[in-house]
């Protein structure tokens, strides 16, 4: 091959200015056109989370559509960057500073356990990236760059244990996973236990790998309670409802649990052995209201393996919606801007009825619901309207200090 | 006085199940010096042909003590012949080799039902001592856990096929100018490892959650088991997981679920530091 000096100048010229121009042309052909509002997301799915965070991220796609569908916000259109964190807390910090700093997002909806929010909350406070919290949780968190949008004890706890108290009897006996939501949860118990003129007999943790629970079960039959109240977590602890009915117990002393069908547990439990326990939540996949039907129906029909439709996954797309109403309000996607916005008192129907956000504590205003498992589905029994983030509400307030960042640890 | 029984129905409880679950561990790392760390998933693939099998209409007791075992047995056989066999004598290697095979096993579970899967109810119900409740299926696995030290035993110690499975553990060169074929002897001894460690996972599946994940909840403490018992196969890990499930059954009744997790590995960091080559090293020495 003929090389002379002037033809490589010439190529490698020519190859210099194709590769420096290459990605202002792509990205001027793949965002100049349209412009998007870029939402992240980070949900785990896969993992021993992936339960959970599947029927969220369809919650969020589904949003996102109706968002665009409706000619997006502002004028543009919306796009989803969703990472997989794999139930890991490691791909939460890394992600979260690829949603930050590389992809440059609007908001970002995301995180499931409680350790994962704390991972991540830190990075979008300093790159200044807003954040939608949509999981019920142990309550507390105080920061103006933060929504939370799903129930607190306040909401659900409150609800469960009196009515739990009223069918069973005034002494409970306490069973809870051992880490931070699982000790939170507990002490909420025993205060409304308390309050409600009750006495607690016992409360015992355990560690998530714990399989068997036959001396626990025994202690109980021991100590002789009126009432189980449960906060245990996992696959492997799904096995002390199995232990608990295999030891003919089922039905003798009643269960309320704050966590117990969340996920899957009524559908991998026999009928058996779920039946008739009580639980709380901000939305039950069951609610009968023509938003609630039509909200299932969407996610089902778009991904007909989903799991359970639970709080998560409602909570997620009411969050999403909230954010959609304060970009409008604000007429602006300026992150200040439509925290303002967000503050003003903004409220959306979604599946769950009328949500509003509370100023002060960027929590949520909504309703909440009292059920029972019947035949593998859960019943609703009752539902109360409005109800407050209270137990936030009385460490947090951000319209005096809005630079606070923390989160409070509620002493009981 | 009733509660005491029922304690002690709880301890023996805890003990026959580690016992189960460790058996086949103590079979494939005992004897064979192979460290299955996919020794957790070989379990839950015994719960999920169990629970599978069960809710396709088969019975209970056929898909826990037949269906299982033979489908674990067959994986077992498969990955021998694929992974395994190439990993004899190297230690490290096969750590490495069955941690990643874990993840596989793991994540073609998870690809194929997802992360939930139905449970079986437990059969046989409850019964009671005074004012007290237990289950029948406590004293069917402490009579499963006789049944197979039992089998195994009367296997190793008076068939032929155990005297050679012994010998080639021993000195395979030696065995093999006697004409016995070790390639077959070490495949099929994996197997039967993985066989019981399938009846294992079978026998847990009506008392425990199913996921794709659960074997990770057995595997630390059925090696500390088997490590802990030492080289005699049977009467090591039997000794071993009487300790360690009476310590951790007996701690969790008198304190907290936590402490008594938290006794069951103090007590076997006192155990390797007093004993270091196991229960069987000091105590039952030339036992099976």
């Amino acid at each position: 091959m003929n090389f002379s000096r002037r033809r490589f100048l010439r190529h490698s010229a020519l190859a210099t200015t194709t590769l420096i121009a290459a990605p202002a042309v792509f990205r001027s052909g793949a965002f100049g056109a349209e412009n998007p509002i870029v939402v992240g997301s980070l949900h785990d799915q896969s993992g021993p989370i992936a339960a959970s965070g599947t029927p969220m991220v369809y919650a969020l796609q589904l949003a996102v559509d109706e968002i665009n569908a409706g000619g997006g916000l502002l004028g543009r259109p919306l796009k989803v960057i969703h990472y997989d964190t794999q139930s890991n807390i490691q791909m939460y910090s890394q992600f979260a500073q690829q949603l930050a700093v590389k992809d440059k997002v609007d908001v970002v909806h995301g995180g499931i356990t409680s350790a994962s929010r704390e991972a991540v909350r830190p990075t979008f406070d300093r790159f200044k990236v807003l954040y939608f919290y949509n999981v019920l949780y142990e309550g507390g968190v105080c920061d103006r760059n933060t929504f939370c949008t799903g129930t607190t004890p306040a909401q659900t706890v409150e609800k469960l244990v009196p009515s739990a108290m009223k069918k069973a009897g005034k002494k409970a006996y306490i069973i809870a996973a051992d880490y931070n939501y699982g000790q939170i949860t507990a002490k909420w118990m025993t205060k409304y236990v308390k309050d409600n003129g009750g006495e607690v007999l016992s409360t015992d943790f355990f560690p998530l790998d714990v399989t068997n629970f036959g001396t626990t079960i025994s202690k109980i039959q021991a100590a002789k309670p009126d009432l189980i109240l449960s906060a245990l977590v996992g696959g492997n602890h799904t096995a002390f409802y199995r232990q608990w009915t295999s030891a003919g117990m089922k039905g003798k002393i009643p269960i309320a649990s704050t966590t117990f069908g969340l996920v899957n547990e009524p559908t991998t439990l026999d009928a058996a052995e779920s039946d008739s326990i009580l639980g709380s939540y901000g939305y039950f996949e069951e609610l009968t209201t023509p938003a609630s039907k039509s909200f299932v129906e969407k996610i089902k029909k778009a991904h007909p393996d989903s799991p359970y439709v639970s709080e998560l996954a409602a909570c997620t797309y009411e969050g999403a919606m909230l954010w959609a109403e304060g970009v409008k309000k604000a007429a602006s996607i300026d992150r200040m801007k439509v925290i303002e916005a967000l503050e003003s008192g903004i409220a959306f129907d979604g599946p769950s009825g009328k949500v509003s956000l509370d100023k002060p504590t960027h929590h949520t205003t909504r309703n909440a619901f009292l059920a029972e498992v019947k035949d593998r589905k859960w019943s609703v029994l009752e539902s109360y309207s409005d109800v407050k983030p209270a137990d936030t509400a009385s460490v947090c307030d951000l319209v005096k200090n809005p630079t606070d960042t923390k989160q409070y640890i509620i002493n009981l | 006085m009733a509660i005491y029984l029922i304690v002690a129905l709880d301890v023996l409880n805890g003990i026959s199940s580690l016992f189960l679950l460790c058996l086949g561990l103590a079979i494939i790392f005992g004897m064979m010096k192979i460290i299955n760390l996919a020794h957790g998933e070989f379990i839950m693939l015994g719960a999920y042909a169990t629970v599978i099998s069960a809710n396709a209409g088969v019975n209970i007791w056929i898909a826990m003590l037949i269906v299982a075992p033979l489908f674990v047995g067959l994986v077992g056989l498969i990955i021998e012949r694929c992974l395994i066999r190439f990993l004899y004598g190297r230690l490290v290697d096969s750590m490495l080799a069955t941690w990643g095979l874990s993840l596989l096993i793991i994540g073609i579970i998870t690809t194929i039902y997802g992360n939930t899967q139905q449970g079986v109810p437990t059969p046989l119900g409850g019964f009671s001592i005074g004012s007290y409740q237990s289950s029948y299926y406590t004293l069917f696995l402490a009579g499963m856990a006789i049944a197979m030290m039992a089998l195994v035993y009367g296997v190793m110690r008076y068939t032929r096929w155990g005297l050679i499975a012994r010998a080639t553990m021993q000195n395979p060169a030696m065995a093999a100018t006697l004409g016995v074929n070790p390639t077959r002897v070490y495949m099929s001894t994996f197997a039967i490892g993985a066989a019981i460690t399938g009846l294992a996972g079978g026998l847990v599946a009506p008392v425990s959650g199913i996921t794709p994940g659960m074997g990770g909840a057995y595997v630390a403490k059925a090696f500390m088991t088997v490590v802990g018992g030492g080289a005699a196969m049977l009467s090591g890990t039997m000794s071993a997981a009487s300790l360690f499930g009476a310590v951790n059954q007996v701690g969790a009744y008198f304190t907290t679920p936590v402490y008594g997790e938290v006794l069951v590995f103090m007590a076997a960091i006192v155990l390797i530091r007093l004993l270091p080559q196991g229960i069987s090293g000091r105590f039952f020495k030339g036992n099976l």
